[in-house]
């Protein structure tokens, strides 16, 4: 029941956001995360915003994830580095 | 079986399979280490039903090294919520005219005579799903001649969504939406499980969403009092993986903590203005948990400033302690005590089409992930 699901802002209209789910857009509350703004990447439970996502960490923690793993046996890396989902 | 539950490990990056299969070779070195400085087994425990339904559905159980254990503890809101206050919520729909909406995940949990909200519903009450409580407020709106109540149960992540739709109603001046509160606290649910001297438990892997809201500083007593790893994880198969090595590594190095493998999402302090939000519209009151019983400072109800909005107020339900279903052992499962297959009922009485136990209702309770998923 706490799922949260990652979206794009691409409107702001007073506290009233339309997010982008990968092409799916939905009306979003942003009453609980009032600074967020366009093109921010939000966490979205149940119809609020409840995080404002940094692509960069996301960026980071699969830096770490490659750093760490770095011996990995297999097939490593078959996807791009900059996933879709911050 | 190894390699078929690796396929799951499918890309993108965040379940590349090259680095989940590194990730549960370091496990495995670690796992060592770390049972031999515990003296046998290792348990650790999630708490949050969507981290249960991301290990069931990786398959990742399975490749994980003998001796680590990963329990499913009080984490799907549907399964905590007592008998007493399902009945309540069952008792909300024999008010003449009431719309009740709820999250689909209440629908098929049964009260003590064994009515769900869904046979209500067949049996001619008004009871609709929706994906918001902001649809509930804007269904009011729309209603001004019924009341609509909203079934509010959950944690910290869903208290500040539901606390922010009643102070939509309040500023909208709705006299016709209210809202149930039976809310739950997960750092005092901790310290529930810790205070049991005979509880099992080595680490937890602590809820994203949850800490996206309340920050790591509620979790330092479980490190500093009870010397139990803590590591904050977001949902991919990776965040997992990694979750369990930094559990194994604190307890192989001896220095519990509280760490965040989930930084994109769970800042230090959280959501602050959730947080003042929660302090506005709720406070913290005694909560009654499955198998628990009540427990005081465990759980969020109105506050005296939003109580006009408590539908148990409003509408004077009161509150019956009521006995689990026979045989049941969701209470066990939900401490950490039981497995879903150590259950008599499991898969024979009891499967998702036909459930006796919220922890198979519930599509994120344990016993459902586990029927689903078969490990």
């Amino acid at each position: 029941m706490c799922l949260a699901v990652p979206g794009k802002i691409i409107l702001v209209k007073n506290r009233n956001a339309e997010v982008d789910f990968s092409g799916v857009k939905r009306a979003v509350s942003l009453d609980l995360v009032p600074a967020a703004k366009k093109n921010d990447y939000v966490l979205v439970h149940a119809g609020f915003a409840i995080q404002v996502l940094e692509p960069k960490e996301a960026e980071e923690t699969l830096k770490l994830f490659k750093e760490i793993y770095a011996q990995s046996e297999g097939d490593a890396f078959s996807g791009p580095l900059a996933h879709n989902r911050p | 079986m190894r390699n078929a539950a690796a396929e799951r490990f499918s890309s993108p990056l965040w379940r590349d399979r090259g680095l989940a299969s590194a990730a549960l070779s370091e496990m495995e070195k670690l796992a060592l280490l770390a049972a031999a400085k515990n003296g046998g087994r290792v348990n650790f425990m999630e708490v949050c039903g969507t981290h249960t339904m991301a290990i069931a559905a990786s398959g990742m159980r399975r490749l994980f090294p003998e001796g680590l254990r990963m329990l499913s503890g009080p984490g799907c809101p549907v399964c905590v919520t007592s008998q007493g206050d399902i009945d309540r919520v069952l008792s909300l729909t024999a008010i003449p005219g009431v719309i009740i909406t709820t999250f689909g995940d209440m629908l098929k949990v049964k009260g003590s005579k064994g009515l769900d909200l869904h046979a209500m519903r067949e049996s001619g009450a008004d009871v609709r799903v929706v994906y918001s409580p902001l649809d509930a407020v804007a269904l009011a709106a729309a209603e001004p001649a019924r009341q609509v109540v909203f079934i509010g149960v959950g944690f910290e992540t869903t208290a500040p969504v539901i606390g922010a739709a009643v102070a939509r109603a309040k500023k909208m001046g709705l006299k016709n939406f209210s809202s149930t509160a039976f809310f739950k606290l997960v750092p005092p649910a901790l310290e529930l499980l810790l205070s049991d001297p005979g509880n099992k438990i080595h680490g937890f892997i602590l809820p994203g969403h949850v800490s996206a809201i309340i920050g790591l500083e509620p979790y330092r007593f479980v490190a500093k009092k009870y010397r139990v790893p803590c590591v904050v994880t977001g949902f991919e198969p990776l965040d997992i993986l990694t979750a369990i090595n930094m559990l194994l590594k604190q307890i192989v190095s001896g220095k519990p903590a509280v760490e965040d493998e989930y930084f994109r999402a769970v800042p230090a302090d959280g959501n602050p203005a959730a947080k003042k939000l929660i302090r506005e519209v709720f406070t913290v009151t005694p909560a009654s948990w499955r198998a628990i019983g009540t427990v005081k400072n465990t759980g969020l109800s109105f506050s005296k400033a939003y109580a006009a909005f408590d539908a148990v107020k409003r509408f004077g339900i009161k509150y019956k302690e009521a006995p689990e279903p026979k045989g049941c052992r969701c209470g066990g499962i939900l401490l950490g005590k039981a497995l879903p297959p150590d259950c008599p009922l499991f898969g024979k009485v009891c499967t998702p089409s036909s459930a006796v136990g919220p922890c198979m209702v519930s599509s994120e309770g344990a016993c459902a992930a586990w029927f689903k998923y078969g490990n």
